[in-house]
Parts: structure tokens; C-alpha cells; sequence
């Protein structure tokens, strides 16, 4: 009788390791190789720079609409870096970093934002699913591979990604309760960028925090400095480690922002202050991880150098094979196919008529894109 | 061979196919201890263990998102929604992802998973419970349409949705799950997805349907014979999508003559597509106007109305009798 406190078995932490100025939490920095902290930064290095070609190659022409990721790199490679290649990603739409560590390519990435079909190939060698646009939908797909895992008894884990606005989506509630019920292998990572479109966060949700939501799932959450590559690091490494081994879900907000537009197609100066987006960029994750990199002599100048140059060379060849391969693709006929194992009669009847409007037009540019 | 209802023999499909292949698991609401609430799960928790025969949170897109990721892992999930007027909420999942998935990653990742689901009035049920909207997903590309019309199909077909390859739409019509019941051999048996059944051969006219109205169409035939000397041919689609148009177009060139029959509202129903599809393979074949017998284009009123909404034997006769009498 009466009315009391419940002690729940749940609270929130918050972390954060390396802060904008650069001062390190020594006892809690992660224990990581050169070799981890070069392949991560590589990412990092990568994942910004591929962004701002591929602003540029939009700006010419080159491609259609895409969404930039510019300032979010570490809450994305400091999650992937944890992942096995025997585990699982089900991306959003806003984690090209994150893709390409996984194993994608750049080229893949540039045909599909160019328009090409071929552009979500996932190579064969990858356990990934193709980005989601339908906006939280793929939070159900990482629970249910994360349950056909456990079915199969492997020790594999799923990561799927997704921002601030897809805590609205009834997708994500489900996805949430569904692997807390059957404490499923996935680790959830909110990119909260502080920006759905033109929606702040302050008017997305009421709740303090998006991690307090796991509470109500009952899975552990946490909430960690999303520029900050060694909290999105340990925070991972954690949740990780008790999906491995079979400790159920666990849900990372990473807290960073969107420094760029939603897409390509988006005027955010109808919507939010440039003062806010200058306070971000103060906070950079690049920088940041750079700086800390070159103190511990895990990095040189010298070694910066030599990675800046080796990566734009990596991105200017992905675009030659990319735009070599817009060339010789895009045969109008080749979008009946896949549809099914099998393509039923009316669709042979539907190819056959558009093949012969082809030949009909032969010579005509209003079929290719 | 055993005589069995619908809802038997689509246990009997689960239950064998689940014995042959480990990847089949089974998901929904109340499919577990209590067998669905219309027993076609019945004690398979038993045989099979929870980690088969899961019993969902009440979240019909978890049910069906789950399913895909599922089946691109490589399993082959066959998951219940307990009645189709709840399907909307999962109609996302189907409509963005199962039924891309393999076109999307050009055949890289697919999602050979089957939603069954009871549609369908004549139940006496509660409102939300009697729909009959399959052309939702007949209309969806990527996406199969299954609906069976009687126990021995029912399994045969179910059988086929399993295996099959791409993402299937099961309608059981609820008003069949208990409704009579047929021989069903304990052997496999399969039908393929995709054609059509002559379930009462004629030459006079053609009248097509399927699911819960093929019986009031066959008592229409007999009623037709009885009375006007008519041999109807009665086409059972069983297959929504892909749509056995061949079968269909071959019977109107030989009677001249077509009705089609359905449950759903008539405006862009599949009566829509059936007649265009006739227009298109059989026009200079055709004696009369097809006729269209149908639910009509309103909700589909509380059970007190529902059989004045319902085609009847009684209406399939008279548009039968008008484009005869054409």
C-alpha cells in the first residue's frame, strides 16, 4: 500500500573520453592497436572526404540528390570498427562511412546515387543489407537476422543504424521490444544528429534523453559524445561484447549533429541558425581524432600526408570505374529482372513490349538516364 | 486418405514441411500454446519447440520486418497475421522490403518468407475482421498472391508458398477454415503457384473466381443447369499473382461468355484486371459484356448486413442469366 519509488534494475550512462579541447579521459581510454587506430582513422579520413566529392560531383551533374554525412564519421566507424565480418549491419541511409569500412564500395555507392539498380549490389563477401530509406523500417530487419542467429546458434551479431527521427517510428518501438523480448544479438546505434529534415530534436521528442527509451524495453542504454570516437569505441565494444555473448541488446545514442543539409535537395537555412551549426563544427570529430592520434604518435604529419593523397587517389579511381560502368549499364530491359526468381508471363509480355518501343526508338536518348 | 477441414490440412502442410526442413520457423500472435485462434498452429509448439513455433509481441510489422530479416538470413519464415484487416500495419514491411529485396540487390539477398493470413466475411465477426482486400498485394510487384478455396488445395498450395523462392501473400478465407471437409492424402502433394483450376468444366459461359466464392459460384453452375440447361465452366484462379491469364483466356474463346466473381469492392478490384485481361486476349471471342459479381463499394457492413453484401449463388445466376440472355 501507498506510494513509493520503484527501484528500476536501468539507468543511463553518459560517456565521454576525448572532448573537443583535446583533454582525455586516461582511465577510461580504450585499449586499441596502432593498427586498429589507423584502420579506424583511415575510415574516418575516407568517410569525410568521399563526402565532400560527392557534394561536388552533385553540384556538377555527376550525381542525383544524396545525403551528406559530413561530422557524424566517428558515431559510424567508431560502432562498425567492433563488427566481424561474420556479423551483420542494416544500414539507414546516412552511414556511407560506415559502409565502405564494412566493404562497400565506392563505386556501388556512386551508382547508386547516380541512379543505377547495380548500385545496391551488396559484394558477396558482405553481410550487409542495402541502406534503408523507408526511415526505421530496418530496425525489424536486424532483429529478425539477429534471431535467425541465435536460432542457427552462432555467436554473430547485428548492428543496425538509424537517426533521431526513427525513435518516432512505430518500427523502432517494436524492433526494440521485440529483441528485449527475445534478447536478440543487436546492438541498436542512434545517430542522433539533433535534425530530422527540418524538425529539431527538442521537437521530436519530449524525453531528456533518446537512450532512456531502452528503459522502457528493458535493455541497457547508453548515451555517449557521438564525436567522440573512443566513447562511440568503448560504449560499442560493450554492447557488443554482451550480444556476443548472449547478453541480449543493447541501445548506443551517439550525440553528434548534422553539420550538412538533409540531402542535396535541402535549403536548411529555411530552418535552423548557422550560429548552432559553427558551435558544431567546433566540436569535429576529425580534428578531434587526428589531434589524438598525432599526440600519441600513433600518426606524423608526415604519414597525414601521404594518407590524404593516397585517399583522394582511391576516391578519383572509384568515380573513373564508377562513371566507366554508367556507360556500359542502364539497358532499360534489365529492370524486369530480379523481381522474382522467375519472371511470370506478364512480365515477359511487359519486357517484350518495352523491347520493342526500344528498337521502335532506336537512336532516341529518352530512355537512358 | 483422411477427411479433413481447411484449417488440418494447413497444419498438416506446416507440420510436414517443418519435418523436412529445420529453416522453416513459424511467428505470430497466439500461434504457440494456444494454436492460433483459429487452431491452424495447432500443438505444432509441441512438435517443433518455441524456438519454431514463436509466439510474436502483438506488433504486426515486428511480425512481418522480423520475417524478412529472417528469410534474408537465409531462413524461411511463414508468418500469421491474425486477420487480414490487421495487415495494414505491416503492409510497409511487404511493400518496401520483402517484395524488393531481391530486385533491389539483384538477386544477392531474397526473402522466400510466406504471411498467412484470414480474410474474408461470412463469420458473423466483429468489424475489422471480414476484409477482403487482396488486390493490395496482388497489385504490388514482387509480391505472389495465394488464395485456396477448399482443404486439399489449401495444403497443396501452402506447400508451394513454402518453398517458393519470393515473398507470398497466403488468404485463407475464414469462412472455409470449417466449412466441409475434403480427402487430403498424407502423401506430399503440391500445386503450383501461378495457374489456375477448372473446377466445373462447361461450354456455355465462363464464370472465374476464387477462395470462399468459388462455392456459392459451382452452386450457381448447378443451379444453372438445374434450371436453364447452362453448362457454366467454373474457373477456381487459386493464384491472384501471377494471374493465370492463359487458362482463362483459353475458356472465354470457347464460351463467349464471362461473369467474375469476388468478395472485395468492385472499383479497381480484381474483377478489374480479370475483365481488361479477357478484353485484351478473348475481345473478338465475346458474345456479351462480362459481368461482374461483387461486394460492393462500401465498408463491408457489421454481420447483421453482411450476407446482402456477400455475392450469393442467387446473384452469380442472375448476371449468369444476363449475359446469356445477351
Amino acid at each position: 500500500m501507498g506510494r513509493k519509488r520503484l527501484a528500476l534494475t536501468n539507468d543511463i550512462d553518459y560517456l565521454s573520453i576525448l572532448d573537443e579541447n583535446g583533454t582525455l579521459d586516461a582511465e577510461l581510454e580504450p585499449d586499441i592497436s596502432h593498427e586498429g587506430h589507423l584502420r579506424m582513422f583511415r575510415a574516418v579520413l575516407l568517410g569525410r572526404r568521399f563526402d565532400e566529392r560527392m557534394l561536388n560531383l552533385q553540384r556538377q551533374g555527376r550525381i542525383g540528390t544524396f545525403p551528406p554525412i559530413k561530422g557524424q564519421e566517428a558515431s559510424q566507424i567508431g560502432a562498425v570498427a567492433l563488427l566481424r565480418d561474420s556479423d551483420w549491419l542494416a544500414p539507414s541511409f546516412r552511414e556511407t562511412a560506415a559502409e565502405i569500412m564494412r566493404g562497400r564500395t565506392m563505386e556501388g555507392l556512386l551508382l547508386y546515387f547516380n541512379g543505377y539498380n547495380e548500385g545496391t549490389i551488396i559484394p558477396k563477401n558482405q553481410r550487409d543489407l542495402p541502406l534503408s530509406v523507408p526511415v526505421a523500417s530496418q530496425v525489424l530487419h536486424a532483429v529478425g537476422l539477429a534471431m535467425a542467429a541465435k536460432y542457427r546458434q552462432t555467436d554473430e551479431v547485428v548492428m543496425t543504424f538509424f537517426g533521431d527521427g526513427a525513435t518516432s517510428e512505430g518500427d523502432f518501438h517494436e524492433g526494440l521490444n521485440c529483441a528485449a523480448v527475445y534478447q536478440s544479438p543487436v546492438v541498436f546505434v542512434c545517430q542522433n544528429n539533433q535534425w530530422a529534415i527540418s524538425l529539431p530534436l527538442s521537437k521530436q521528442t519530449h524525453s531528456e534523453t533518446l537512450a532512456q527509451k531502452a528503459l522502457a524495453y528493458g535493455m541497457p542504454g547508453i548515451q555517449v559524445d557521438g564525436n567522440d570516437i573512443l566513447a562511440v569505441y568503448l560504449a560499442t565494444r560493450e554492447a557488443v561484447d554482451r550480444a556476443r555473448n548472449g547478453g541480449g541488446p543493447t541501445f548506443i545514442e551517439c550525440v553528434t549533429y548534422r553539420i550538412m543539409m538533409h540531402t542535396t535537395a535541402d535549403d536548411p537555412k529555411k530552418y535552423r541558425s548557422e550560429e548552432d551549426v559553427e558551435l558544431w563544427k567546433k566540436k569535429d570529430p576529425l580534428p578531434r581524432y587526428q589531434n589524438y592520434l598525432l599526440k600519441k604518435n600513433v600518426l606524423t604529419e608526415s604519414a597525414l600526408t601521404a594518407l590524404e593523397e593516397e585517399i583522394q587517389l582511391d576516391i578519383q579511381a572509384a568515380i573513373d570505374r564508377a562513371e566507366l560502368q554508367m556507360k556500359e549499364l542502364g539497358d532499360p530491359l534489365d529492370m524486369f529482372d530480379h523481381l522474382y526468381a522467375e519472371l511470370p508471363p506478364h512480365l515477359q509480355a511487359q519486357k517484350a513490349e518495352l523491347a520493342r518501343e526500344l528498337e521502335n526508338s532506336d537512336g532516341e536518348e529518352e530512355h537512358h538516364g | 486418405m483422411a477427411k479433413m477441414t481447411m484449417v488440418e490440412a494447413l497444419n498438416l502442410a506446416l507440420r510436414q514441411e517443418m519435418e523436412k526442413d529445420d529453416s522453416i520457423v513459424l511467428l505470430g500472435q497466439d500461434i504457440g500454446r494456444d494454436g492460433g485462434v483459429f487452431r491452424v498452429t495447432d500443438q505444432l509448439i509441441d512438435k517443433f519447440g518455441s524456438n519454431r513455433v514463436i509466439d510474436t509481441p502483438l506488433a504486426e510489422a515486428a511480425i512481418v520486418g522480423m520475417s524478412v530479416g529472417m528469410a534474408i538470413y537465409g531462413l524461411k519464415p511463414v508468418c500469421e497475421i491474425q486477420f487480414s484487416g490487421f495487415s495494414y500495419q505491416n503492409f510497409h514491411q511487404l511493400e518496401n522490403h520483402a517484395s524488393r529485396m531481391r530486385w533491389r540487390t539483384q538477386g544477392r539477398l531474397t526473402v522466400p518468407m510466406v504471411m498467412r493470413t484470414p480474410y474474408g466475411g461470412g463469420v458473423r465477426a466483429l468489424e475489422h475482421h471480414s476484409e477482403s482486400r487482396e488486390v493490395y498485394w496482388a497489385h504490388t510487384p514482387g509480391l505472389k498472391m495465394v488464395i485456396p478455396s477448399g482443404p486439399r488445395n489449401a495444403r497443396a498450395l501452402l506447400v508451394s508458398a513454402i518453398r517458393d523462392p519470393d515473398p507470398v501473400i497466403f488468404y485463407e478465407a475464414k469462412a472455409l477454415y470449417r466449412a466441409f471437409r475434403e480427402e487430403v492424402p498424407e502423401a506430399e502433394e503440391s500445386l503450383p503457384i501461378g495457374q489456375a483450376n477448372i473446377a466445373r468444366a462447361g461450354d456455355d459461359l465462363t464464370i472465374i473466381s476464387y477462395g470462399a466464392m468459388l462455392r456459392p459460384t459451382l452452386e450457381a453452375a448447378e443451379e444453372l443447369q438445374k434450371k436453364d440447361g447452362v453448362e457454366a465452366e467454373v474457373i477456381d484462379l487459386l493464384t491472384l499473382s501471377p494471374l493465370d491469364e492463359s487458362l482463362m483466356v483459353a475458356s472465354v474463346k470457347k464460351t463467349g461468355r464471362a461473369v467474375v466473381v469476388h468478395e472485395a469492392p468492385r472499383s479497381y478490384g480484381p474483377g478489374a484486371e480479370i475483365v481488361t485481361r479477357l478484353m485484351e486476349g478473348a475481345f473478338y471471342y465475346l458474345e456479351a459484356p462480362i459481368e461482374r459479381v461483387t461486394g460492393f463499394d462500401i465498408i463491408i457492413p457489421y454481420f447483421s448486413r453482411e450476407k446482402s453484401y456477400i455475392p450469393s449463388a442467387k446473384r452469380i445466376a442472375a448476371a449468369a442469366r444476363r449475359t446469356l440472355s445477351n
